[in-house]
């Protein structure tokens, strides 16, 4: 099992959804985070005080699939989220030890 | 019916009318040994319904609307404090121009009344249903509780004003205790300086004896008399400053007390490192929004009664405001690429302020242009000025308030000019060589000069005094761990929001 995590448009969110769940893809949390990769941030100007904003709010998905399920997923994600732009974000795939769904107490597989 | 303000040769044609007026009743009189009292003038109840709402309106200029502009401005974690700050400054302020703050201001000094009123009317002693204020009408009055309760939200908003130089690092105990002394020491005095005149209607009847003596006698017995009348006015009054609404009063004095404290308390933590971006424009905007509508009781209900004079303050407060939002945002737009909501919303508070010594006396061009005017000038100090000096005004107070309401007091010397639209001076004004009702650019210019000084020096000296004061007694400055963690927890106990 893997856990997939994106970060993303926020406008894309959307689009990426419905990706996923058009690949099987049934569960999904979302943050609202901010932060900056290669996109560089904007200047706000208030009166007289100008302030470089480097953190920009970005989405942050994760999602748990199968091992044999990644490639989709990415696959999924890369297409739903891709504008070209500079900024459109990354995605990372982390290992995921265990699971339990908690209504039901079953594990791992039987959990996602 | 319409009513147009009289001209210079309306004043003229005025004077002689009330001259044969006054010959008449002398004539008719002069048979009875001891001529019957003029029955005492009674209030309009238009006016007085005028009053009381513009009195209404400008109490909504501080809570909710200063309140809110500034508290849009400051952080989440501080609009608590500002919004506190606010509501506390009108009530203290409510209670203290009851009990002797409108005797100060507006009562009868003796001796002294050149400077300071005295405290013969403290607790309202003689002020009830029946006493009457005069207007600038010759025989028209309000009720004085009217014009008491006016004057007492000018009071109010004041030094509310301030608190927006010192924001987000000011203990909560400074600013109580600083803004009790300084309307009592500052504000009170600088009122009763520009607006007490004891008896308008008497000045004027002196200065129209003067000006219609023929002989050497005639000319000093009516020198004397006016002498007399005049020396129971408010200095600046008497030096024929013009300021309608607060200019200087209001905006010139609270403004260098604001850019004082900023300079004294010193900068917010981290200011020009941390992100100190306004945490609601919206907030802002709506604050701004009620300041314009409010302003109409601020500018026209300063005419105190319901006239012509009334609804050209009202026009000059709309066209003025409308021009500086709009030229605030051009320039802005021109110089920094974007036309910014914060832009309009400062620009139309910087026409108010200019607009406001100048509502009652430039014609509504003349006030168009004022406004299209003042904004660059106030956006050149809050951007470039403020950066190059590097002192932590947080809101602008110095920037908007005193810049504006210095442009705006000199402003109004020019437009009061009957060649630019102005309605020209009153009869009561540049009574000095025989000049009265007479519009002269270089006295008039000198006399706005000397009050924009006054209140320059006044509050600005007297306020770092008392700023030191209230450093000894309570301390200035919450420190810093009380600062970053922001003045709603740290000196409230509450958050402005829980969501």
């Amino acid at each position: 099992m893997k856990i997939v995590m994106a970060i993303i448009k926020p406008f894309k969110l959307e689009e990426v959804r419905d990706a996923l769940t058009a690949i099987g893809v049934h569960g999904l949390t979302v943050t609202e985070v901010k932060g900056y990769g290669r996109q560089k941030g904007h200047t706000e100007i208030y009166r007289g005080a100008e302030y470089a904003v480097s953190f920009l709010p970005k989405i942050k998905i994760e999602v748990a699939v199968a091992t044999d399920q990644v490639d989709k997923t990415i696959e999924a994600i890369t297409s739903a989220a891709k504008t070209g732009q500079i900024g459109d974000g990354k995605i990372f795939v982390i290992n995921l030890d265990h699971a339990v769904r908690i209504r039901t107490g079953e594990a791992d597989a039987a959990a996602l | 019916m319409t009513f147009k303000r009289p001209t210079r040769a309306g004043w003229a044609v005025l004077a002689i009318a009330a001259l044969c007026v006054a010959g008449f009743v002398d004539v008719a009189f002069a048979e009875d040994a001891a001529p019957a009292a003029t029955a005492a003038p009674v209030p309009n109840k238009g006016d007085v319904a005028w009053m009381l709402t513009s009195s209404a309106l400008v109490l909504m200029m501080s809570i909710p609307g200063l309140a809110l502009f500034y508290g849009g401005l400051v952080r989440t974690k501080n609009m608590a404090s500002v919004l506190t700050q606010v509501f506390a400054i009108v009530s203290m302020i409510g209670v203290t121009w009851t009990i002797y703050g409108y005797s100060l201001a507006f009562g009868d000094g003796g001796s002294m009344t050149s400077w300071i009123g005295g405290f013969s009317k403290a607790f309202l002693h003689g002020v009830d249903a029946n006493s009457t204020s005069a207007t600038f009408s010759n025989g028209v009055v309000i009720p004085e509780l009217a014009y008491f309760v006016f004057q007492m939200t000018f009071a109010m908003i004041t030094p509310a004003l301030i608190v927006g130089a010192f924001a987000e690092r000011i203990k909560f105990s400074a600013v109580m205790l600083f803004i009790l002394l300084w309307s009592t020491f500052i504000y009170y005095p600088i009122a009763h300086w520009v607006w007490y005149v004891a008896a308008p209607d008497d000045v004027a009847a002196a200065a129209k004896a003067l000006a219609a003596a023929t002989d050497a006698a005639a000319k000093t017995a009516a020198q004397a008399k006016l002498d007399e009348v005049t020396g129971s006015v408010g200095w600046l009054a008497g030096a024929g400053s013009l300021d309608f609404a607060g200019g200087t009063v209001v905006h010139i004095n609270a403004g260098i007390a604001g850019l004082v404290g900023a300079v004294i308390i010193g900068k917010r933590t981290g200011y020009g490192k941390d992100l100190m971006a306004p945490h609601s424009l919206t907030m802002t905007m709506i604050g701004a929004a009620l300041l314009w509508v409010g302003w109409f009781g601020f500018n026209a209900g300063s005419n105190l009664e319901a006239n012509g004079t009334t609804a050209l303050a009202f026009v000059n407060t709309m066209v003025a405001t409308a021009g500086a939002a709009l030229s605030w945002l051009l320039v802005e737009w021109i110089v920094k690429g974007k036309p910014s909501l914060l832009g309009i919303c400062s620009g139309a508070v910087a026409g108010l302020v200019a607009v406001t010594p100048a509502s009652g006396f430039a014609g509504p061009i003349g006030a168009l242009v004022l406004g299209l005017v003042v904004s660059p000038v106030c956006l050149f100090f809050v951007s470039a000025v403020k950066n190059a000096l590097g002192y932590d005004d947080a809101l602008d107070v110095f920037g908007v308030h005193c810049v504006g309401g210095i442009i705006g007091a000199l402003g109004t010397g020019i437009l009061v000019n009957p060649a630019l639209g102005g309605v020209g001076i009153t009869d009561y004004a540049n009574i000095t060589g025989n000049n009265a009702g007479t519009y002269d650019f270089a006295t008039q210019m000198i006399a706005q000069g000397k009050a924009v000084l006054a209140t320059l020096l006044w509050s600005g000296i007297g306020s770092a005094i008392l700023y030191k004061i209230v450093d000894v007694i309570v301390g200035l400055r919450v420190n810093v761990e009380s600062e970053r963690e922001g003045l709603d927890i740290s000196e409230h106990g509450e958050r402005a929001y829980n969501m």
